[in-house]
């Protein structure tokens, strides 16, 4: 595939995503579309661009392993699961409802595909560090990839595993940032400030990386590029909109964990409905007669 | 019985052991592993043990990734900090995920001694025996956490093994093995149930000879398993000596005399009194001035079996 094409099919995966997410949120009558919304674009290029895994083989003891440390962006995630196989795309209209495999945090004891469940927020990268620890114990190449979400760095926890990270010279674990600058209560710098979270990684011994969140290839370039320095981690702060793509929920922290009404609804999946259009058209152009038969569901190099 | 030694010691040599015959287990620790004694294991094998500094929860994460890679990984720290400071990720993280972690901190109980109220955890079985999936062991001499140690490391899932700081008797011989809800009856008795655990069943026992000179004949069980709880080996004892002393270097709710009251309520209703730490914070002192300060000693154990036989006359 081009690279041309792979931004495309990226774009065009986090575009049926994002409709996913209202779609499935609405049904649930609950969620977080917010912050689903806001980390589409970082999912969707690690899954379709970044990430070495293979839907029909879950448990391949070398796939890339991503770990949703703001576990409330569940939709976002069983989005792009379902979009790349894990499961059958029937299970995102059961989000939240009882039986289903697919809760309203991640539940990797009921869902295939999920490495570790989540929810409790600040958690999430000293579980991918121990998993770290563990692949390079074992010799095994694989990377850890850990979403964290900017109102979850205020967790004590979150800089207690920043530290570790490169103390032990981790540098095949990957943290991102969703930094859409806003949290339940307001924005997280009137919340509770934390100052500039680049800065705050880089004293603490990451490699960091600042792009546009929603920005395929700046997010391409971020996230595969490796290391400058062997031995130091790198962390990815995505600047990134909350509830982006749906008009009315950009940029409002009312919507971290609202569903939308059903007039709600039929707005914001027409407005994604559209986005999405356009986007298959890109990929299609994009990959132009190859289309058919090079369906880029396979993840990444 | 001449032997002491702490239950604590049990740790790093067993985790060295349970290293040189294959088994794939790490230790985290969170800077106390020379009181943990996990530092034997990074003595050993430096590859296999990870400091994490003074961080607990990232202690009790690291850990959980370490077993979502197929590591067996035992924890260090102490037991106030290891449960109360870290509980939302042994909770949320371990136990929801159903991970093959197992906790196992040292310095439990008031036999910590002159640290004080601040560091005598006794609150530590109430807040694990809640959780599901969490096996809560209490062994009573170091031969018991060698054992217990090997039994969370061949069983999955979480565990916690409560440990302590103080040389206590070894009680038990190299034939000793440990039994996931399973009661041990030390001492075979018709008229009092003596149910201890940890350093307790020392006491228990201490309390029996006492009684044995009055003619009062007490059974004494080592309950070393609060979960799964072995409730219808402490039924059976129950029915047979109608009454029941618990006793547990603890809190005297949420633990084993609560664990022990809510089987007896549903299988066999009998007079209980629970020995135990009275709904306080502890204080300094030597470990067996706060024995005694804290009525947890034999001849507490006796006097409460004594007032539990007067009243059912």
């Amino acid at each position: 595939m081009t690279h041309a094409a792979l931004v495309a099919s990226i774009a065009a995966h986090a575009a049926q995503m994002r409709y996913d997410i209202i779609e499935m949120i609405a049904e649930a009558g609950s969620g977080h579309p917010g912050g689903s919304l806001s980390a589409a674009d970082i999912v969707a290029t690690l899954y379709w661009g970044v990430m070495r895994h293979n839907p029909a083989s879950p448990d391949w003891p070398e796939r890339d392993r991503f770990v949703l440390s703001k576990g409330h962006a569940a939709p976002v995630l069983y989005a792009a699961l379902a979009g790349a196989g894990y499961f059958g795309r029937d299970h995102l209209k059961t989000l939240r409802k009882l039986g289903s495999m697919l809760q309203g945090h991640p539940d990797a004891r009921k869902c295939t595909g999920i490495e570790v469940s989540t929810g409790s927020l600040g958690q999430g990268l000293a579980i991918a560090n121990g998993m770290a620890l563990a692949l390079r114990m074992d010799g095994n190449p694989a990377r850890v990839f850990c979403l964290l979400g900017d109102g979850e760095l205020q967790e004590g926890e979150v800089w207690e595993a920043a530290m570790f990270a490169p103390h032990h010279g981790l540098d095949h674990v990957v943290a991102v940032v969703d930094h859409n600058g806003l949290q339940i209560d307001g924005a997280c710098t009137d919340v509770m400030c934390l100052g500039e979270v680049a800065e705050k990684l880089h004293a603490f011994g990451w490699e960091v990386r600042e792009c546009d969140g929603h920005d395929v290839e700046a997010l391409l370039e971020a996230l595969s590029e490796p290391p400058m320095t062997e031995g130091v981690p790198v962390a990815i702060v995505a600047y990134t909109v909350k509830g982006k793509g749906v008009s009315f929920m950009e940029g409002d922290a009312g919507w971290h964990g609202k569903s939308p009404n059903a007039e709600q609804t039929a707005t914001a999946l027409e407005e994604l409905g559209a986005v999405r259009g356009q986007a298959a058209g890109a990929l299609e152009a994009a990959v132009g007669s190859l289309l058919t038969d090079e369906s880029p569901s396979e993840g990444g190099s | 019985m001449s032997e002491k030694r702490a239950t604590r010691e049990a740790l790093g040599e067993t985790l060295v052991e349970l290293v040189a015959e294959g088994v794939d287990v790490v230790a985290v620790d969170a800077d106390l592993s020379g009181s943990t004694t996990t530092a034997k294991l990074a003595k050993a094998h430096p590859d296999r043990f990870f400091n994490v500094g003074i961080a607990e929860q990232n202690m009790i994460g690291t850990a959980a990734g370490l077993a979502v890679e197929g590591k067996i990984p035992f924890t260090g720290s102490f037991a106030v900090f290891a449960t109360g400071r870290a509980y939302d990720q042994v909770r949320n993280t371990v136990c929801y995920g159903g991970l093959n972690v197992k906790l196992a901190p040292t310095h439990a109980g008031i036999t910590v001694g002159p640290d004080g109220g601040s560091h005598q955890m006794l609150e530590d079985i109430a807040l694990m025996r809640v959780l599901p999936d969490m096996r809560v062991l209490v062994p009573a001499d170091y031969v018991a956490a060698k054992a217990a140690i090997r039994l969370a490391a061949a069983t999955p899932g979480p565990f916690y093994i409560r440990l302590g700081r103080a040389a206590v008797p070894v009680i038990y011989d190299e034939e000793y093995r440990f039994e996931l809800g399973a009661a041990r009856v030390l001492r075979e008795g018709v008229h009092v149930t003596l149910a201890a655990c940890g350093v307790m069943v020392e006491q228990a026992l201490a309390a029996a000879e006492e009684l044995e000179l009055e003619g009062i004949h007490a059974e004494v069980l080592d309950i070393a398993t609060i979960k799964p709880l072995p409730a219808e080996a402490i039924a059976a004892s129950a029915r047979k000596t109608g009454a029941v002393v618990t006793c547990e270097e603890h809190s005297i709710i949420g633990g084993l005399g609560s664990a022990v009251a809510e089987a007896l309520g549903e299988l066999a209703p009998v007079p209980l009194v629970r020995v135990g730490v009275r709904d306080v914070f502890g204080t300094s002192g030597e470990p067996a001035e706060l024995m005694a300060h804290f009525g947890l000693t034999g001849a507490d154990i006796a006097a409460a079996a004594r007032e539990l036989l007067s009243r059912r006359k």
